[in-house]
């Protein structure tokens, strides 16, 4: 564990009794309490996850907006001041760099937030598709941390902390320098559990001060730290992929049920040929939500398989702590993909029987 | 961790409580501890027969799936379906929550096992 990166809050860990794993590099708490009991807080009430591993990286410059524009699936045109944009970066044959989320200060002014695995990777990409774009990429993950306030209550715990009026930040908006608890920080209603709650960044060395703030305000909230663990069951019930699970260099943003990000209108974008010739071609394979028939656990990599042939694998499957079933996110073979369709999902060495539904197996609580 | 006398201990955290020739079999407070949330488990048949490193079952956690192993050789008697309807009674009450109760086929191998007083010092060292 001595080799992994830290984020500014690991020395708090222990007094959370958090448990640490290795996750992409970084020594991170996959529980405090229980994945369960966290996962609850965060449907119910709230819960606090350090996210400091995730990268900042900024993009600046008359003709940022062009650059990124390029760069990225969605369209920034339709993106207001101070208005974030969930989108992918794609590789030229459509495969995902990264998803991400842009965050917009001014035509000039961006601020890109992207998955701690793919930090270093995301920087070089936008180095390397710079060309002739007059702009200045900066990867400042390094000096910024991220905490993230998630569920029904976030809002209510978070507002003691502030004179800002939180409500005036609505979904996928943000605000810069507000102060909490006297810290300056960048504010955003977004996160990564299918709840409402606020994504704030802030540099290093008000991390911990702040994580303290909250855990104290949040406490007769019901609020608790929240690790790794329920963050993914979390994204996972809420129907958000999960970058190496759904998306990855080798998965389109269409294979993986994401079209409504990837805007073939708006002119020309890194891999939108490789994508229109997908589309245009239909997709051979995609990412479909299932549930067990029978009793059984699915796992990321289990074998898909129907007509006793191997279909595609499970990208994420889980116990689902708040729909109690056995349910999973799986790529396979279009012609097999239609709801209600069974597949077998390989357990053991056995075939079970499974159910092909809607992947949005809980229905988002977002505040809009 | 709690570590109950006058059971034996295997160096992977299943428990064996010998009652005559049978034994119940399940696994220690460090084992559920470590695992976190059990949400699922899997038992085996009644009457199989199995040597000591065979899999007895399956707990799964949250997170993943792990194998629990027989630490003695036996014939499986009785399995315990009410932690397959409740998991949770695995981290609730892991030596109330025994797997398996199996019969005996050579007593010497308890000796490859650990007291309580053993196991306490191997948790130490963990």
């Amino acid at each position: 564990m001595d080799n992994l990166k830290k984020t500014p809050l690991f020395d708090l860990y222990k007094k959370y009794n958090g448990k640490i794993i290795d996750f992409a590099g970084w020594a991170l708490p996959v529980q405090f309490e229980s994945i369960i009991s966290e996962h609850e807080a965060v449907r119910n009430a709230a819960g606090l996850f350090d996210v400091s591993h995730m990268g900042e990286i900024t993009v600046k410059g008359r003709e940022a907006f062009n650059f990124l524009q390029n760069l990225i699936t969605n369209d920034l045109s339709k993106l207001k001041d101070n208005q974030v944009l969930y989108t992918f970066m794609c590789n030229y044959n459509g495969g995902v760099v990264d998803d991400l989320l842009v965050y917009k200060y001014s035509d000039e002014h961006f601020y890109l937030v992207v998955n701690a695995a793919n930090i270093e990777k995301d920087y070089k990409w936008m180095k390397d598709n710079k060309g002739v774009y007059e702009v200045e990429i900066n990867n400042i993950s390094d000096e910024i941390s991220e905490l993230a306030i998630q569920g029904p209550k976030a809002e209510k715990i978070l507002q003691k902390l502030t004179d800002t009026d939180l409500s005036e930040i609505k979904f996928f908006y943000f605000k810069d320098n507000v102060k909490i608890a006297g810290i300056e920080c960048l504010v955003s209603r977004t996160g990564y559990t299918g709840e409402d709650g606020f994504e704030i960044y802030m540099p290093n060395k008000y991390a911990v001060e702040l994580w303290e703030k909250i855990i104290e305000v949040g406490k007769e909230y019901g609020l608790k730290p929240a690790g790794l663990g329920a963050r993914d069951t979390l994204r996972f019930e809420a129907g958000l992929p999960l970058y190496g699970n759904e998306l990855s260099e080798e998965i389109t943003p269409l294979e993986a049920g994401f079209e409504f990000f990837v805007k073939f209108g708006k002119g020309n974008f890194i891999g939108k040929d490789a994508l229109l010739k997908q589309k245009e071609e239909g997709l051979k394979r995609k990412i479909v939500g299932f549930e067990m028939i029978d009793n059984g656990i699915p796992r990321h990599g289990y074998e898909v398989r129907a007509d006793n042939q191997k279909i595609g694998y499970v990208t994420t499957g889980y116990f689902s702590p708040t729909l109690k079933k056995n349910i999973g996110l799986a790529l396979i073979d279009s012609k097999h993909a239609q709801l209600g369709n069974q597949i077998e999902i390989v357990i053991r060495n056995k075939p079970l029987k499974a159910l092909i539904i809607s992947k949005n197996f809980y229905k988002k609580n977002y505040k809009k | 961790m709690e570590v109950l006398e006058g059971l034996y201990y295997s160096k992977d955290h299943e428990w064996v409580k010998v009652e005559g020739d049978k034994a119940y079999i399940g696994i220690t407070d460090y084992a559920q501890h470590s695992l976190g949330n059990i949400v699922y488990v899997e038992l085996p048949e009644v009457g199989a027969e199995l040597s000591a490193g065979d899999v007895l079952g399956v707990v799964e956690s949250v997170k993943a799936a792990s194998d629990v192993y027989t630490p003695v050789d036996g014939k499986v008697l009785e399995v315990n379906n009410a932690i397959v309807d409740d998991p949770s009674l695995v981290n609730n009450d892991p030596y109330g929550s025994w797997m398996a109760l199996v019969e005996l086929k050579d007593k010497s191998q308890l000796d490859n096992l650990m007291t309580a007083e053993e196991y306490k010092k191997f948790l130490d060292e963990e």
